[in-house]
């Protein structure tokens, strides 16, 4: 996603003179590209994250588009305070993008893994978080964010589709049809249970959502008419339980009085210490498209 | 520089009763730095200029400063500290007060802002110098040395910082506390050019200062303005909890009186 990212972010520079770019001393092997096209408006604010993101609101309080890079947990922990304050309270519009959302960096270990951004993120006044499922979602969620005026974090992970074909970008899609369970995936999740419902022939019993913006009451609709009818949801999202996807959209479902079965698999952190690949992680906590068949399976025969 | 003082004593009798009426601590830090902000708004800055204020806990004496310059008007600026009110003990955020464009109140933010702010001239058509003011506090923050690098790497020399270097922090003397000294040498080192107004409270002292820098320089500037927390006020002055306290009656009257017989 992040070579996604690189390549559409240069297209809209190039259109926008607005548009500054700053990263955090990260981008080798993805950003150069975007170094060399931006010129002087691209700006390595080097290790300073909370530098770097009140500069932005300082760029952007001038009428610019100031885009900050890094990876996920360096772009949203360390400088909480100046997003909340500079950017999201001061009504700047400055958008952050991390890289590596949830277990992205693998075996780097914690300190490189961001599984409460969302909640972190989602929780600030007027920021709304942009989560693309692959690659070629990326252009679609570059273009929401960029033209929609206001503080944003788009959260990027690894993966691909096997075809170019994509719906267009939006807060909430459904991807699969089915009857019996409704699912809905964050990010690169989605792939997995992609995966799990075409390789076992799973396809047709889940109604497949991915989210890609919350907050998303606004186009909530197909969701909760899919739910009204499964009366079964199962949530999965590379992000700790607390304030995260499933959280928010268990609300939605009693705002609206829907009583369902809930199902959630999230991020568990490092249960006994243990560090590994992406994939490692994403087992522990079933986000795996094995442990997702699994859990779909038992859905559709628990009735 | 006459007309200066008038609009300083008015505007320092404006800020006591502002807060005597509130009955609202912070009156120390207002004391020490309203004449900086007098001197940048009624002679230093341009119409075009920007201004941040880092130390947010000062924003009653800017409050009173943009009434003097017509952006905020009296009735509104009389509502400081009231259930409802627009001004509240930290700069409101952006958008609401002509004239502030950021809220401040946590230190440490104040210079990137204005690094940002100042860098932004690179990509408009819209030249201007800005003006941040930071206190002691500000200099502990890690985020302040952060843009201290940053302005020196990227040139900004339409940047001043100006240090309300009052030695008082919030719970004790600077040099006990976190020592920043030797403060100017500090920031000559992050690539600043630093000029000492030895006192603060004088106009030409400041001004003296500014005349100081080099204008073909690359370099930002900084100001260390020597002052006293609750200049003016013989009860106030170099006092820590005056950070904190409000005034009763009594040393309302007095302080008052001892600024108008100044």
């Amino acid at each position: 996603m992040r070579r996604a990212f690189a390549e559409h972010i240069r297209q809209r520079a190039a259109a926008d003179p607005r548009i500054i770019f700053l990263t955090g001393d990260l981008g080798f092997m993805a950003l150069e590209g975007v170094r060399e096209a931006m010129g002087g408006r691209f700006i390595n604010a080097g290790v300073s994250e909370q530098n770097m993101m009140s500069v932005a609101a300082g760029l952007a309080s001038e009428g610019l588009i100031p885009v900050c890079y890094s990876i996920a947990p360096f772009a949203v922990f360390r400088p909480a305070e100046q997003i909340r304050n500079d950017i999201c309270q001061n009504k700047q519009n400055v958008k952050i993008v991390g890289n590596g959302g949830g277990y992205g960096y693998g075996i780097m270990g914690s300190s490189h893994h961001a599984l409460e951004d969302i909640a972190l993120m989602s929780a600030l006044p007027g920021m709304k978080c942009y989560i693309p499922y692959c690659a070629e979602d990326v252009p679609g969620a570059v273009d929401a964010m960029l033209d929609n005026n206001g503080p944003a974090y788009l959260r990027l992970g690894t993966g691909s589709l096997a075809t170019p074909e994509i719906q267009p970008f939006s807060a909430v899609r459904k991807i699969l049809a089915g009857e019996s369970v409704t699912v809905v995936t964050l990010g690169p999740i989605t792939l997995n249970a992609l995966k799990t419902m075409k390789e076992k022939r799973l396809e047709g019993n889940a109604d497949l959502f991915t989210i890609g913006r919350l907050p998303c009451e606004d186009e909530l609709e197909t969701f909760l008419e899919s739910v009204r009818k499964t009366g079964k949801v199962l949530t999965c999202e590379e992000h700790v339980a607390r304030g995260g996807v499933g959280e928010y959209l268990s609300i939605q479902l009693i705002k609206h009085h829907i009583s369902c079965r809930w199902y959630h698999h999230f991020a568990v952190g490092y249960p006994d210490g243990r560090y590994g690949s992406q994939s490692y992680h994403q087992q522990a906590g079933g986000l795996d498209a094995e442990s997702i068949r699994e859990t779909i399976t038992k859905i559709i025969h628990d009735n | 520089m006459n007309d200066l003082q008038v609009m300083r004593k008015r505007c320092i009798q404006n800020m006591l009763r502002l807060y005597k009426n509130a009955n609202a601590g912070h009156i120390g830090a207002g004391l020490s730095c309203i004449d900086i902000l007098v001197y940048l708004y009624f002679f230093r800055m341009q119409k075009t200029d920007r201004f941040i204020l880092s130390k947010g806990h000062a924003a009653l004496a800017w409050y009173v400063v943009l009434a003097e310059s017509g952006k905020i008007n009296p009735d509104l600026l009389d509502t400081f500290y009231q259930e409802g009110t627009l001004l509240p003990a930290h700069p409101p955020v952006g958008g609401t007060i002509d004239g502030i464009t950021f809220g401040t109140g946590s230190l440490g933010h104040g210079l990137s802002l204005a690094c940002g702010t100042a860098l932004s001239c690179r990509y408009t058509d819209k030249p201007f110098d800005v003006y941040c003011l930071l206190s002691d506090g500000d200099c502990n923050a890690g985020s302040t040395w952060e843009a201290a690098l940053f302005a020196a790497h990227h040139k900004l020399q339409n940047l001043y910082v100006i240090i309300d270097r009052n030695r008082l922090q919030g719970f004790g003397n600077t040099e006990e506390i976190l020592t920043l000294e030797p403060l100017k040498k500090k920031w000559e080192s992050f690539g600043f050019q630093v000029a000492v107004a030895e006192n603060g409270h004088n106009f030409n002292s400041l001004h003296a200062a500014f005349g100081a820098f080099d204008n073909q320089s690359t370099k930002p500037a900084c100001i260390i303005a020597q002052t006293v927390k609750g200049h003016g006020v013989s009860f106030m002055e170099n006092k820590m909890e005056w950070h904190y306290l409000p005034m009763n009656e009594e040393q309302y009257k007095q302080a008052l009186r001892e600024i108008t017989e100044s």
